[in-house]
């Protein structure tokens, strides 16, 4: 993959040689270019280093940059642009109110479901994935597991990705018979049935018995729309949702930092998804209206649409910094081969001089300066590109080895090409000043230099 | 035979902070094909200035200028660079050689400018003119590497090189003592002897007694004019048979 854009480079980098390669003319200034340059190596090398730096950095910041906004992007993605996630909140804890036996009593509700509902039948709403989720304990003989009941519809597989291992995932049929179906995480399946084929064994969730029709692929953990809770899926227990009602009531005891916590909270989540993408910010702003009953604040209304936008904003940000930064260097880069071509011009005078009177036009003093100019910085160039690709490749794992993280990467062909070109361009505009100059010499002066 | 230059009344004046300076102040000279000239004169004289209005380096006030058939005082930068890179051969006092070359690549260089590719032919060619002017072991010494007769010789084989067909010399023996000044002068009074029209410039005496024809500068007027009734003759040395044969054809119809 990474040598595909290096090839692609280096074939662009032929293809604007090849033209002066096969220019005789061309060629010669290239050699005589590369001679000069050799002859002074570290001046050269320095004069360029600028150029190096400049495009070397963007080269290295592009390829981050461009990793961590593509992974932000994927997790955004995920979550669904059209999607629009509604969830219960645990209001904060009211210390009068604070009591031992109190059952917390918050969140969606089966009414907010209904009206929700209402958005679907006109249409703006294509779909809605209810989901009550609860830590519970899952016994199988001997064996205990800890994790999280879900208590959802067969639409929750339209709005997650979910690799099935084995058997199925929730139907609307098992709503509709009511039934006692699960099915399994991965790392439930593996704790609970360690040794069998859990498809048609049974599992205890709380005092039920319920049948195992499908297990599912270990899901990566998804961040909150790029954000630091990732939800780990692997320890869920998908069952229909009503059947979950019927077992386990309203209110769900559990045990909590050493005392029991008693909540009733309807529905946990309910994930919208919106018929078009235009219309998912102003359903947002609806669906908060509905909401805006509560008495409490135990709702969260989060638009993936929007963070998305903000994540392109802020990449777009990104871009803008990185232009400038380049730009900046580049310019700096610039001068300096200004500058050095400046000095060349003058310390070579007499050359020029000589060169005029055994018959170089002027435009031969331009072309062989302005080829020596852009032979530097497009060097420089190259060397930029290849030493921001070498950091590409060392940072990540040095970075694994030194903080356990891997910052992610991603080597595009556009700011490669871009680096060139621009660092062609540099050479070009920074070299024409000193080679008219040159040109300009009257040649019985230059002659006489010295 | 034909006058291969002719200059008619060629004025140059340089404005120095508004000063004038008349270098050369009316010049009438024609100088025939294969004569040999030496240009003398005190210092300041105008020999320099006329020799590069000669060698095309420069653009007269005033004045007409023709090489061969062309009317060179008419021409822009681009024609008088086509004009000295086809016509002309320059030797320098100081052999003005480019130091990161070799002896070969030195002497390539005219060939560079004439926009023709340059190929294994041309190549033997400039390796033909450093046997000429002996250094054929030396072909891929640097300058820095070589005496200063011998950069002269690596001078006089460059302006050899696109078959010129007058060759200029600003003090050619200036820097060098006076056996390799006679070195030096034989080369050019061989090349004169095949037919190769020069005018050289030079302030010492016994040099220009090498050249037929003498003409004497003062305060940019010509002062005087002669043959050379006294004239140095060199060995006419074998070396250089087979050079006339051998040349370059780049001559172009019309000079
Ligand atoms: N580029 C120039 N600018 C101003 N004056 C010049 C320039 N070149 C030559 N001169 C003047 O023209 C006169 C002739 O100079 P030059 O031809 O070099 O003399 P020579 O070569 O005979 O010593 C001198 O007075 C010199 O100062
Ligand atoms: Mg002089």
């Amino acid at each position: 993959m990474y040598l595909l854009y290096i090839l692609v480079g280096i074939l662009l980098l032929g293809a604007a040689i090849g033209p002066v390669l096969y220019w005789d003319k061309g060629r010669r200034s290239l050699v005589l270019a590369i001679r000069s340059l050799w002859l002074h190596k570290m001046r050269a090398f320095l004069s360029v280093l600028g150029i190096i730096i400049g495009t070397g950095a963007v080269i290295t910041l592009m390829a981050f940059g461009e990793g961590s906004m593509q992974e932000a992007l994927n997790d955004i993605r995920k979550l669904g642009a059209t999607n629009i996630i509604v969830r219960s909140r645990k209001p904060p804890e009211n210390s009068a109110t604070a009591g031992r036996s109190r059952v917390a009593v918050y969140g969606l509700t089966q009414d907010d479901y209904d009206h929700f509902a209402v958005l679907q039948q006109g249409g703006t709403i294509t779909r809605m994935v209810p989901m009550r989720i609860f830590p519970q304990e899952m016994r199988r003989l001997h064996l205990m597991w800890t994790g999280r009941a879900v208590g959802t519809t067969a639409a929750y597989a339209e709005i997650n990705d979910l690799p099935l291992a084995l058997g199925r995932f929730l139907r609307p049929e098992d709503e509709e018979n009511h039934d006692n179906v699960a099915v399994l995480g991965a790392r439930v399946a593996q704790g609970l049935f360690p040794f069998e084929n859990p498809l048609g064994k049974t599992l205890k969730l709380g005092q039920s018995e319920w049948v195992v029709v499908g297990v599912l692929k270990s899901r990566t953990a998804v961040g909150d729309a790029g954000g630091s809770i990732a939800e780990d899926y692997n320890n869920d227990v998908y069952i229909p949702l009503t059947t979950c009602n019927e077992h386990f009531g309203s209110i769900i005891t559990y045990r909590q930092a050493g005392s029991y916590q008693r909540e009733q909270v309807a529905l946990s989540q309910v994930t919208l998804t919106v018929s078009d993408i235009d219309k998912v910010r102003s359903t947002g702003e609806l669906i908060k209206q509905i909401l805006s009953r509560h008495y409490k604040d135990d709702w969260e209304v989060s638009v993936p649409l929007d963070k998305l936008e903000h994540a392109e904003r802020e990449q777009l940000r990104f871009l803008v910094l990185l232009f400038v930064i380049g730009g900046i260097s580049l310019l700096v880069g610039g001068i300096g081969i200004m500058n050095i071509m400046l000095a060349t011009v003058t310390e070579r005078t007499r050359e020029i001089g000589i060169r005029r009177a055994l018959g170089a036009k002027r435009r031969d003093i331009i072309w062989q300066f302005l080829i020596e100019a852009v032979a530097q910085t497009s060097l420089g160039g190259v060397l930029g590109i290849l030493g921001g690709l070498c950091l590409v490749f060392i940072v990540p794992p040095v970075a694994e080895w030194l903080w356990n993280y891997t910052p992610p990467t991603r080597v595009t062909a556009l700011p490669i090409i871009l680096a060139l070109i621009v660092a062609v361009g540099t050479g070009i505009v920074f070299g024409l000043y000193p080679a008219y100059r040159a040109a300009m010499l009257d040649p019985i002066e230059a002659l006489r230099h010295e | 035979m034909a006058d291969i230059v002719r200059i008619t009344d060629l004025v140059k004046i340089y404005y120095l902070e508004s000063v004038e300076v008349q270098a050369l102040r009316g010049i009438t000279l024609s100088v025939e094909e294969g004569d040999f000239v030496a240009l003398m004169g005190p210092s300041g004289s105008g020999k320099s200035t006329l020799l590069n209005q000669l060698g095309c380096l420069d653009r007269p006030t005033s004045g007409q200028y023709f090489l061969g058939d062309e009317d060179v005082s008419e021409m822009d930068d681009d024609q008088l660079s086509e004009i000295r890179s086809k016509y002309l051969g320059f030797i320098f006092q100081s052999y003005n050689l480019l130091p990161q070359y070799t002896v070969v690549e030195n002497i390539e260089i005219p060939l560079l400018y004439q926009g023709i590719k340059l190929n294994a032919q041309t190549r033997e060619w400039c390796i033909h003119l450093a046997h000429i002017v002996g250094l054929g072991d030396r072909l891929d010494h640097r300058p820095m590497q070589l005496s200063g007769g011998q950069q002269q010789r690596v001078a006089i084989a460059r302006a050899l090189v696109n078959n010129p067909h007058v060759i200029l010399a600003d003090e050619p023996t200036g820097n060098l003592d006076s056996r390799t000044s006679d070195e030096i002068m034989e080369r050019l009074q061989q090349l004169n002897d095949m037919g190769k029209t020069i005018i050289m410039v030079t302030h010492e005496n016994d040099i220009a007694s090498w050249a037929k024809r003498i003409i004497r500068m003062r305060d940019g007027r010509i002062e005087s004019d002669e043959r050379n009734l006294h004239r140095t003759i060199g060995n006419k040395l074998v070396k250089m048979d087979g050079f006339a044969g051998n040349g370059f054809a780049l001559r172009p119809a019309g000079l």
